[in-house]
């Protein structure tokens, strides 16, 4: 049987997904909409002393068919009073006692926080988010990632907010600092009892080209925004990995956020250390039915992978991200096509040819488009296989029988690595590479 | 069995003849156009009579430059939007497109490119620019697709043009003979009146030259000639009783319908005669037009019909019967049609002989001849030193297009005996080129 209920420092839920502080959160029509739909876990829109909006709050990058592959918004916390979102968070919790209902919050003096901190506790929920990530509006009013730029200060808040709470309290970072770890290990230091990241990464999705504004445009003028979606996913991960390879910062558990809907994407989240996931762009996208996806894809993998709990893989690509000293110099791949498979786009080829190391040909027959390997060229960069828009056409087939192994740092320690500008030890030196006039022919 | 009841009003009648290939709307080419590969040296581009380039063309309908679109395609083709619906991209650029080897559906280039290029009409873009005066002048005689296509280019080349135009309209078989499912005659007008209100050539309708003083007067007054009068009327059968009335040739049947729409006259039962890709027109057309019977004869099997495999069944699907292996060998009737007597045929030792013990009456109403046009032989006897092929097709240089006249130009269905209205476009362009070539050297 598998059992994907989870308990993130305390606080307890179904399962690891969550809604993250947004617009579904906005009230406790959509969370019980959303408890309904399968969600184990909503963290409420950031309250705090309510703020007046602009109209004309998104904009979006769309790629290719994609629509909103990136997405920004200028919105600032909760609208609503505070008493409002008080009184929907206990009937929430009255319906929903098992699923996890997290107040997240932001205001700027110490005893806000303590009273705020006070009155959700009374409503019922079962922890506290704390928002120092909204990159817009907000840090112009010194909070937000205003806080989470500063590690001191954020260390400060984080102990005021531990002074009162009775309830496990996450720290939302920014991913707007260059070292991750130091606002992480701050919120560490500062008692949180966990951690969830990233929030928006500041960002101008696109200008309009008659008004010059960017977008989203409010009466010709705009802000910078918060870029999220699919297309921060990657920056997530990597901020993620940073933390939980931690060895201070990983005691304590992290939520993951940035990009997430799909299952793969949870389970990518879990394999590099999160213990719950929160989603805001996909459900914003296509609404709170995707969870379906997302809940059967995840124990489809457990099942298959033989696992009960998420905690049976969380972590479990960690140890295999090392740095590139550490990494096998002597590993070596190649591009096979598969000509049955190939339907002649040449993409490979150009991109080979122009973009990477001249390791492609086209055959002499102008009839027959099927590109071939030039083998001793190919360096096994992968892009033949990453621009292939076949299936499975390019794969790229080990060569090395695997006896040998020596790293960067190996050969450094041997004082086996190039030195000179022109030293012999050059990792291209004797490689092909046409002549320069070729390019004219 | 007719699948179409006879039209009585213009809306019934395009109802009946409804676009194969509708416009496409905007999110429609947008989708459609982020499928594309993005070819290197891309085999649709070959596959096109024109060359133009697709995957640019394409990529520019993707990224809102559909003006720019609009450019890359009337760069190659100046017929670039009726070729868009017209062509039988089946065997052209779309039978090329690689997604062919992937059984995936090919990207829709012509349904693309009329989008592209009708957009751009619709919105009176001025996209062309009239060449330098170079004080020389250019006649062109006939102004179908081969004419106007060399008038447009010559004018971009600084060349003064005048077209001499037998009918009352231009671009001749376009508006006059393709079956009214594929282009309407107002979207054929449109872009011819698109391109002349840009580059500003003159065509004197009305205008047939059929003298030789005409000849010797255009010869005095121009710097050269072209060649654009396609083909002639229907063929003659030398068939008994093939004066009767309701005996009519395919081309002026199809004029006929394309002018005069649902106004045309066609009876309860038609026969159709011949193999090619206007019998099939004119035997869907028939059936459109609410014919109770229509019979495609052919006096060889189906396998050997010359028409597209696609419009063979084009016509099927409109409820057209087939009569194969059967050669005509009378129309019978008093006066006027009521039957056509055919004689069963063989092969014998690789030889289509007739079998007169099997002869036998098919009755109808009228008679479609589709035996092929006759060609413009007496009109090419009045230009002194033109050579003529024995398929009566005017003889040109493959690359200036310029006939043993020196002073004359020819290209379109007058050069290659009946092809497409892409190769016509294609012709006309080179032409143009070619007599610039030839006059400023
Ligand atoms: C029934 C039918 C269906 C077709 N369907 C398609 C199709 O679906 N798709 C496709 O691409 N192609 C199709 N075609 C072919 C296409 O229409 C022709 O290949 C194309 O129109 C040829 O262009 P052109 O300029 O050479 O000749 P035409 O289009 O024949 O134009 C010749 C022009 O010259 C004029 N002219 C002739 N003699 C003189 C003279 N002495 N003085 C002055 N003017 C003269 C004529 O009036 C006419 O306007 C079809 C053809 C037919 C007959
Ligand atoms: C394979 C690869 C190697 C790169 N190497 C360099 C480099 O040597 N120097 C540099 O300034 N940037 C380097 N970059 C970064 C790019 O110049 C560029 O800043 C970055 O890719 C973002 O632009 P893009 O989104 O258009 O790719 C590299 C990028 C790639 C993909
Ligand atoms: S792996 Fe890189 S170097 Fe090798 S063929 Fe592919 S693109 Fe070229
Ligand atoms: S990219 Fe793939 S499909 Fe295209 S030519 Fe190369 S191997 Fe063939
Ligand atoms: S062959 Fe098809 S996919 Fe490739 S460039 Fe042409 S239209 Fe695009």
């Amino acid at each position: 049987m598998i059992d994907l209920s989870v308990n993130f420092a305390g606080i307890k839920a179904p399962n690891p997904f969550w809604l993250a502080s947004a617009p579904p959160t906005n009230s406790g029509y959509q969370i019980m909409k959303a408890f309904e739909a399968g969600w184990g876990g909503a963290v409420w829109k950031t309250l705090g002393v309510p703020v007046v909006n602009v109209s004309s709050r998104y904009g979006s990058v769309n790629y290719r068919n994609t629509r909103m592959m990136g997405f920004n918004n200028i919105e600032l916390i909760t609208d609503r009073p505070l008493a409002d979102n008080l009184r929907e968070i206990e009937e929430v919790k009255k319906y929903f006692p098992d699923h996890a209902v997290i107040a997240s919050l932001m205001v700027e003096s110490k005893k806000e926080w303590h009273q705020i901190i006070k009155d959700v506790e009374n409503a019922g929920a079962d922890g506290i988010e704390l928002n120092f990530g909204c990159p817009h509006g907000m840090c112009e009013r010194g909070m937000g990632s205003a806080v989470g730029q500063e590690p001191e200060v954020l260390k400060t808040i984080v102990e005021w907010v531990k002074e009162a709470a009775t309830i496990p309290v996450i720290t939302k970072l920014s991913p707007n600092i260059s070292h991750i770890v130091d606002p992480g290990l701050a919120a560490v230091q500062g008692g949180t009892d966990s951690i969830s990241l990233i929030n928006t990464i500041k960002s101008i999705v696109g200008i309009d080209l008659d008004s010059y504004a960017p977008y989203p445009i409010v009466d010709g003028k705009s802000t910078n925004g918060g870029y999220c979606g699919p297309a921060v996913k990657p920056i997530a991960m990597n901020m993620l990995k940073d933390l939980a390879q931690h060895p201070e910062i990983s005691k304590v558990p992290i939520s993951g956020i940035g990009g997430i809907e799909t299952w793969r994407d949870v389970v990518e989240f879990i394999l590099l250390g999160a213990t719950s996931v929160q989603v805001c762009t996909a459900v914003m996208h296509y609404g709170f039915g995707i969870v379906r996806e997302m809940e059967t894809g995840l124990r489809q993998f457990m099942e298959e992978k033989n696992y009960k709990t998420i905690y049976d893989f969380a972590g479990k690509a960690l140890p295999n991200i090392t740095e590139w000293k550490h990494l096998n110099l002597k590993h070596k791949v190649v591009a096979e096509i598969n000509a049955d498979k190939c339907i002649g786009c040449d993409l490979c080829y150009i991109a080979c040819d122009d973009g990477a190391h001249q390791a492609i040909s086209l055959p002499k027959e102008a009839e027959n488009r099927i590109p071939s390997i030039i083998e001793e060229n190919c360096v096994g960069c992968n892009l033949c296989a990453l621009v292939c828009p076949v299936e499975d056409c390019i794969t790229m087939v080990k060569k090395d029988d695997g006896t040998e192994h020596i790293t960067w740092h190996e050969r450094t320690m041997n004082n086996d690595v190039p030195t000179t500008f022109d030293d012999d030890r050059a990792g291209g030196k004797g490689h092909f590479v046409p002549k320069p006039t070729d390019a004219l022919k | 069995m007719a699948e179409y009841k006879k039209p009585t009003s213009e809306k019934e009648f395009q109802k009946n003849f409804k676009q194969k290939k509708p416009l496409m709307n905007a999110t429609e080419a947008y989708y459609e156009a982020s499928r594309c590969l993005f070819c290197y040296d891309a085999p649709c581009i070959q596959a096109c009579p024109t060359h133009i380039d697709i995957p640019l063309f394409i990529k520019q309908i993707h990224t809102d430059n559909v003006t720019g679109s609009a450019k890359t395609i009337f760069d190659a083709n100046w017929i670039g939007n009726a070729c868009g619906v017209v062509c039988p991209t089946g065997v052209l650029c779309e039978g090329a497109c690689v997604y062919n080897h992937q059984d995936v559906p090919p990207i829709q280039i012509g349904r693309l490119q009329n989008y592209a290029t009708n957009t751009t009409i619709e919105a009176q873009k001025d996209i062309f620019k009239i060449g330098k005066s170079n004080g020389k002048k250019i006649a062109i005689i006939g102004a179908g697709p081969a004419g106007i296509a060399c008038a447009c280019e010559a004018r971009t080349l600084g060349y003064e043009v005048d077209i001499f135009e037998a009918k009352d309209k231009p671009s001749g078989l376009t508006v006059h003979g393709i079956a009214p499912y594929k282009i309407t005659n107002e979207e054929v007008l449109k872009e011819i009146k698109y391109l002349q209100d840009q580059l500003k050539f003159d065509i004197k309708y009305n205008s047939a030259i059929t003298s030789k003083e005409q000849l010797q007067k255009i010869e005095k007054e121009y710097d050269a000639i072209f060649l654009g009068v396609g083909l002639g009327k229907t063929a003659t059968l030398s068939l008994e009783g093939e004066d009767k009335k309701g005996v009519v040739g395919a081309v002026e049947f199809i004029e006929e319908l394309r002018m005069k729409h649902h106004k045309t006259n066609v009876p309860k039962k038609v026969v159709v005669i011949g193999g090619g890709n206007t019998a099939m027109d004119a035997a869907s057309e028939a059936a459109r037009m609410g014919a109770r019977k229509t019979v495609l004869a052919y006096r060889r099997s189906k396998e050997e019909m010359g028409a597209y495999g696609f419009e063979y069944d084009l016509a099927i699907s409109a409820g057209v019967d087939s009569l194969f292996n059967a050669t005509p060998i009378a129309i019978v009737g008093n006066g006027k049609v009521e039957g056509v007597k055919f004689a069963k045929t063989e092969i014998i030792e690789g030889k289509l002989q007739t079998n007169m013990n099997n002869v036998f009456i098919v009755r109808c109403d009228m008679v479609i001849k589709a035996t092929g046009q006759a060609k413009q032989g007496s009109f090419y006897q009045l230009i002194d030193d033109l050579e003529i092929d024995t398929k009566t097709r005017i003889v040109v240089n493959e690359e200036t297009f310029q006939t043993s006249n020196k002073k004359y130009f020819a290209g379109g269905d007058a050069i290659n005996g009946g092809a497409e209205v892409v190769n016509a476009a294609y012709d006309g362009k080179m032409a143009a080129q070619g007599i610039n070539q030839w006059l400023l050297k």
